[in-house]
């Protein structure tokens, strides 16, 4: 688990580059840190690698102090950099025997996992092949591998997709839903927010080093966005008139040929909201839930955290 | 320990086998260690030709020794590259950051890293010198004594050890490879300088002050190596990206140091100059030590060995006394001769020299200048008692009036440069190794211009205008 309280990180005695971030990411929880490019993201993973020192706060990472245990942080930790890092001139196998033995594994387990690893992300065939002869997707599945290569119970993976064309970046993305395991914790850091939807369980969005938002996708999105929106179309021009509307629901909008409703309590207020419809004898085609999207509560909280309207 | 020495194994092993999976630096490395001996075979072949022809069979022994001296050089000093851009080179290919999130101990990451930049070069070197002497057997010349060889072996294995070390120092400091390699003259220079002194020692078959050489280059590898260690943090590794010379902040910060918080000349002297010479209190004594040492083994090496050198009977120290006393006869216009600005000034630059040597060698160089003073002050009194004036008398009269505030200065200085040597190998969490350096640079400035140019002013005009008066007294009859 990923416990941090206040954890910031200052520059030169001037720049804050990660500002008073305070998470807590359960095992078996993948979180999704978002942010624009220099928001804090990679220093607030490399001070969870007790690779930086914070400079105020402090952080647990799998039940260790980084600052206090670095040497233990660092064992219990498996991290996918921005750049994948790979030594081109070593073999898949290679690379992986490698590290196997930097995080102390003994040989047969290191041999064992290795071929698991490779098995695993379809790089079997590839193994004795050198790394710099890979694609961009094998590199950074190869790069996965070794952040795995140790059993982690906790995996930071930095703008794991970054830069890559969107076939790799798929298959990056299934490899990671498919390691959400009960006992493992994760953190992505991305600005990819369709990724950030569809893999993570908790999104913390980060500007100038600080957390502005943190909760599940739907928490974001009603605190953000406000309550959910259903919307009913009909099938030619209607005009309702006067609708005596449920408690906890309002008219958001309407066109010739549909009313969208704000529902604070849609189990509740939903079948009452039909039944009016009903007796106005609405022409009705369909009733559904209006799609908000990540990328809806991501920017519009950064344009107000940068003081401009923003135009969904 | 034998987990430790693996693991540093393992970091040197990879290095290793990468290197010779680059054929370009290979290829080059090979051709270099092949062609070089060919090359210096065949001088060697007209040198010896030219020794037949016109005589010089001296010259010709010590050819072959300086030879065999530069073809290891050279292969060091391509390799020092690879040194050169063992951290720096991995930031720059994005490959540091996984090891540096592995659990390996910073100290065996630099270890192994040493290591194999070491190991590289010195495989080159010896691979050349052993195919130079190889081809060197098929001719009737005389091979350098064992001794010479083994000297020459040391010799370039210091060379590798010192310019490694110091190479890594640069990579880890440095935020691109392109940095690396414009900082790399400042190894290559230096011990270029070096390879020239020990050439001349060579040459002049000076063999047994060649193994002093070995010995300083050995402590100087050590005090690099330590530098090394003390300031390998991974966090500079990633933390810093821009090479930039900031000149304001660097002024800021190094006047801040020196100034301190005093508001006047008075509370600078009582707060800030206090607080320097309590910070030097440990290096003094260590300084007033050597001195101590310094003047008594010379003052005993002159009186117990210079006799077997020279003829001290009556009738050579009467005539030496004589010849004193005709020198210092004019004592009288000594500030016409030596005037007390000339004095000051070249006090100065003495101290300046001590920083400047220690600058380049952890202190080690300017303490050895501080050693040479010292030596000096006790070869004089050493010299004095065998031509029977007391010592004790020509120290009193001739060195203490004005030595009470020179050598008090330059006990200072040269503790300030010893401090700074120190402080440069010594882990400082908080701090880089620039800031390290500026502030003891600045300490350094404190204590020089607060207290040893003051002491070394006051102590020409004692030494041009006084000292000569109590000279006087002390020996009526010169």
């Amino acid at each position: 688990m990923i416990e941090t309280n206040d954890l910031s990180k200052q520059y030169n005695n001037e720049f804050w580059a990660v500002d008073g971030v305070t998470l807590n990411v359960q095992p078996g929880q993948i979180l999704a840190l978002l942010g624009q490019n220099g928001a804090g993201k990679t220093t607030t993973v490399r001070m969870l690698t007790a690779l930086l020192s914070p400079t105020r706060g402090w952080a647990r990472v799998g039940g260790y102090d980084v600052t206090k245990h670095p040497q233990e942080v660092r064992s219990s930790v498996g991290v996918l950099t921005e750049q994948h890092g790979l030594y081109m001139r070593m073999s898949g196998e290679e690379y992986l025997e490698y590290f196997g033995k930097l995080y102390g594994l003994d040989p047969q387990n290191r041999k064992a996992r290795g071929d698991y690893l490779m098995e695993y992300f379809g790089l079997a065939e590839a193994a004795s092949r050198r790394s710099g002869e890979y694609s961009k997707g094998m590199k950074q599945k190869l790069a996965l591998a070794r952040a795995l290569m140790h059993d982690p119970s906790v995996l930071l993976l930095d703008e794991p997709t970054s830069a890559m064309d969107p076939e790799s970046a798929q298959l990056v993305r299934s490899e990671i839903a498919r390691l959400r395991s009960s006992k493992r914790t994760i953190i992505i850091c991305t600005h990819n927010l369709a990724e950030a939807e569809a893999l993570s369980d908790q999104i913390a969005i980060i500007y100038r080093g600080k957390i502005l938002l943190n909760g599940t996708l739907e928490e974001l999105k009603r605190s953000v966005l406000g309550p959910i929106e259903y919307e009913a179309r009909f099938a030619h021009d209607y005009d309702p008139g006067e609708l005596d509307l449920p408690r906890g629901v309002a008219l958001a909008d309407r066109s010739a040929t549909s009313l969208r409703f704000r529902v604070e309590a849609p189990q509740e207020a939903n079948p009452k909201l039909l039944r009016a419809l009903a007796s106005r004898n609405a022409p009705l085609v369909s009733f559904h839930e209006v799609p908000k999207k990540l990328e809806h509560v991501y920017l519009k909280t950064m344009a107000e955290a940068q003081g401009v309207t923003y135009a969904a | 320990m034998r987990r430790r020495w693996d693991r540093i194994w393992l970091v040197a092993k990879r290095e290793f086998q990468d290197q010779f999976r680059d054929w370009r630096i290979i290829v080059p490395m090979f051709m270099l260690v092949s062609l070089f001996p060919f090359v210096a075979d065949v001088t060697t072949r007209q040198a010896i030709g030219f020794m037949n022809r016109f005589g010089g069979e001296l010259i010709l022994n010590r050819v072959i020794p300086f030879v065999v001296l530069v073809i290891g050089f050279f292969p060091l000093s391509f390799t020092l590259i690879v040194a050169l851009e063992s951290f720096v080179g991995e930031k720059e290919r994005g490959t540091i950051e996984p090891l540096l999130s592995s659990p390996l101990e910073d100290r065996e990451m630099y270890l192994g890293k040493l290591l194999v930049g070491v190991i590289t070069p010195l495989l080159f070197s010896y691979g050349s010198i052993i195919l130079y002497l190889l081809l060197l057997a098929r001719r009737a010349v005389e091979f350098p004594s064992a001794y010479m060889m083994t000297l020459i072996l040391l010799l370039t294995f210091a060379h590798a050890v010192l310019m490694v070390s110091a190479a890594i120092v640069i990579s880890v400091q440095a935020t691109t490879i392109r940095a690396a390699n414009l900082l790399a003259s400042f190894v290559v220079v230096p011990v270029a300088f070096l390879l020239q002194g020990e050439t001349m020692l060579i040459f002049w078959g000076n063999e047994s002050v060649l193994i002093y050489a070995v010995l300083g280059l050995t402590v100087l590898s050590g005090l690099f190596i330590r530098l090394g260690l003390a300031h390998f943090k991974r966090e500079y590794l990633l933390g810093r990206e821009i090479d930039a010379l900031d000149i304001k902040s660097i002024w800021r910060v190094f006047s801040r140091r020196v100034i301190g918080d005093a508001n006047s000349i008075v509370e600078w002297y009582t707060v800030e100059i206090a607080a320097a010479l309590r910070q030097l209190r440990r290096p003094l004594l260590v300084v007033i030590g050597i001195a101590a040492f310094t003047i008594l083994a010379s003052y005993l090496y002159v009186v117990v060995y210079v006799p077997t050198y020279v003829d001290v009977t009556p009738a050579r120290v009467q005539e030496l006394r004589i010849y004193i006393a005709d020198n210092l006869g004019n004592l009288d216009v000594l500030d016409e001769n030596i005037p007390a600005p000339w004095v000051f000034f070249t006090n100065v630059r003495a101290t300046l020299a001590f920083l400047f040597a220690g600058l380049i060698s952890f202190s080690t160089l300017g303490v050895t200048l501080f050693i040479v003073n010292m030596a000096l002050i006790g070869g004089v009194l050493g010299g004095a008692s065998l031509i029977h004036y007391s010592p004790l008398v020509v120290f009193a009269s001739a060195i203490l009036p004005h030595g009470a505030f020179e050598l008090t200065a330059i006990f200072l200085a040269t503790a300030s440069v010893l401090k700074m040597g120190a402080e440069l190998v010594t882990p400082q969490t908080d701090k880089s190794l620039g800031d390290v350096f500026l502030l003891a640079l600045a300490d350094w400035f404190r204590v020089f211009i607060g207290l040893v140019v003051p002491l070394l002013a006051i102590a020409a005009v004692i030494e041009v205008y006084v000292t000569p008066q109590i000279i006087k007294m002390a020996f009526p009859y010169l």
